[in-house]
């Protein structure tokens, strides 16, 4: 039962911002389906009473005090970057999509 | 760039009813960010203010900093919200190198405050209450740099350039419920909402709250519903809303626009529009995505946030009088009329006033000072009231000295102008320019004789029963003596002299 469509594949990649080809968008479709089935059988066992499990540790209120701690230098913090410049890390032209 | 078709604004009201809603991002002022132990500073070389945590770097582990969720708290307290009982962070995830994550640390169905309400004060002094959605936390941005092309815009830029200082500063985003209703005030009511806020989160010390720095921003969602419709109509979403005066101009505008197109067939297309503030337009952003295409979900980085009653009932006990309850309690204790409070308010002097006050000034006398003179010297030396050099306490000294006699009124606003010339506080301005009054009476006198030497008609005027002839000679002695003299013990003299 395919429950993803190829639109739906198309969408994902743009939100992704991944180039995914005609043949790709029925593939992924495919394989997409089978993990969501899979996903699904957990929803069949879990009853009404069980709720969502987002974090497996019973633990809340953990915070840090407001204190500053060291961070990286420019140099340290821009060595990983592909591409620098005035202390900034470049990225290329984002079309039309300000924040 | 074509100009948008614009309705007559009197016709927009006329024919559809605004709807407003209004986004309000406030930078807390914690001494660091909110998930990492980064200075939280405006300004600074890029890039000095980051760490693997804001960075989002692999492997690095988020904590929540306990100081921005208490401002949380008391913000939500603030504007009459409930407290969540257990809330989590959410990842609002795209793809935008502003965050170097891929995702915002935000809380989405989860708000730690929601369900509140702000009075708002109109120019007029009505009342109007703004219901609050939701305060939710979550992180600034970085800044980005478009290079090439037309200078800062994306538009024809070649590429970008990321400064990741200001990501992760802790923000609270406060949402209003939808505001009908208003008429042709919506305008007015979303200025006067900002700034109610602002001055909230500055009284309760949470916030710089600086528009200009965008330590406070405003988004301003619009729409038009015509007249008799239930519905709402679609919506644009206005940002890089800058001051408030901007918050003003930018909803107004919106709403000309939308009924120019509306009333033509057309249809609003539901957008992120950004103001700009040379000429009051907006223009055209990118195309919104929904909620779904953020795909939410909760953090599982950061644990759930469970504030106990006792913590919120803690910081509920710490939240400051508030702007609008003192601003009651000054009416009631001066005994003010409405307009009296509303000159000290819409002057920006309240605060000023009250300072005076305490420094030992009578209310009235305070008032009379802040709102009239020192307004006008405001406005004529370009100022705001508060930038002024002088001080409530040197205003108060003022006042005293006039109280005692040492200086006449007109004496009082020479010594007030050198103080803002920078002569120094009043006692120096005084020794200084010379300008105490003469109280000394053989120095009087010997003017007093000489005035009515000079005109012995008047004299004799006086000495016949007419005593408001000695006017004439008042003034020359006040003229002799460069207007230091207490006129009224002048005439006490004169009347002795001439015996009448």
């Amino acid at each position: 039962m395919s429950n993803i469509s190829r639109d739906e594949v198309a969408h994902l990649a743009k939100l992704a911002r991944m180039a995914v080809t005609e043949e790709e968008l029925d593939t992924f479709a495919g394989q997409l389906d089978q993990i969501l089935d899979a996903v699904a059988k957990v929803g069949e066992v879990a009853g009404d009473d069980i709720p969502p499990t987002s974090h497996a540790v019973p633990l809340t209120n953990v915070f840090r005090t407001d204190e500053v701690r060291p961070g990286l230098s420019q140099d340290e913090a821009l060595a990983g970057a592909p591409a620098a410049e005035e202390g900034r890390f470049r990225v290329p032209r984002i079309l039309g999509e300000e924040q | 760039m074509t100009t948008a078709e614009l309705m007559d604004y009197a016709e927009v009201i006329e024919r559809y009813d605004p709807v407003l809603g209004l986004e309000v991002h406030v930078e807390l002022s914690t001494n660091t960010k909110m998930f990492c132990g980064c200075p939280n500073s405006f300004g600074g070389d890029p890039n000095t203010h980051v760490c693997p945590v804001c960075l989002g770097m692999p492997g690095a582990l988020p904590v929540v900093n306990g100081t921005a969720v208490e401002s949380a708290i008391r913000i939500g307290l603030a504007l009459n919200c409930d407290i969540a009982e257990w809330c989590r962070f959410a990842r609002k995830n795209y793809f935008y190198p502003d965050m170097p994550k891929n995702f915002q640390t935000s809380q989405y169905d989860e708000p730690i405050a929601f369900d509140g309400h702000l009075d708002v004060v109109l120019d007029d002094g009505e009342v109007v209450r703004v219901d609050i959605e939701r305060a939710h936390m979550e992180e600034d941005t970085g800044k980005s740099l478009h290079v090439g092309g037309a200078t800062g815009r994306i538009h024809g830029a070649e590429h970008s350039l990321l400064d990741y200082n200001r990501a992760g500063v802790p923000l609270i985003e406060i949402v209003t419920k939808p505001i009908t209703g208003m008429g042709e005030r919506a305008p007015e009511v979303a200025r006067a909402y900002v700034t109610a806020l602002r001055d909230l989160l500055r009284a309760m010390d949470v916030s710089d709250v600086r528009m200009d720095q965008g330590s406070l921003r405003c988004d301003a969602n619009v729409s038009l519903m015509a007249k008799g419709a239930g519905e709402f109509g679609t919506r644009t979403e206005t940002k890089n809303v800058n001051s408030l005066r901007s918050v003003e101009r930018a909803v107004r505008y919106e709403m000309t626009r939308h009924a120019a197109i509306l009333a033509d067939g057309g249809s609003i297309k539901q957008e992120t529009r950004h103001f700009q503030e040379a000429d009051g337009t907006t223009a055209a952003g990118r195309t919104k995505e929904t909620a779904e295409d953020y795909r939410y979900f909760p953090e599982p980085d950061l644990v759930p946030i469970a504030p106990t009653r006792e913590w919120v009932e803690q910081l509920r006990a710490t939240i400051p009088e508030l702007p609008w309850q003192r601003r009651k309690r000054i009416q009631e204790d001066w005994n003010l009329t409405d307009e009296e409070l509303r000159d000290l308010v819409n002057t920006g002097a309240i605060e000023l006033v009250a300072a005076t006050v305490d420094a030992g000034a009578d209310q009235a006398d305070a008032r009379s000072w802040w709102v009239q003179y020192l307004n006008q010297q405001a406005t004529s030396r370009e100022t705001e009231l508060a930038d002024l050099v002088i001080t409530p306490a040197q205003v108060a000294r003022v006042i005293e000295l006039v109280g005692s006699g040492e200086l006449t009124n007109k004496l009082a606003r020479q010594v007030v102008d050198g103080v803002l010339d920078g002569d120094g506080d009043p006692d120096q301005v005084i020794e200084k320019r010379g300008l105490k009054v003469v109280s000394d009476d053989s120095a009087l006198l010997a003017a007093v004789d000489e005035a009515l030497a000079a005109q012995p008609d008047v004299a004799d005027k006086i000495r016949g029963g007419k005593v408001q002839a000695a006017g004439a000679i008042v003034g020359a002695v006040m003229k002799a003596t460069k207007g230091q003299a207490d006129a009224a013990r002048v005439r006490e003299l004169i009347l002795e002299r001439v015996g009448a």
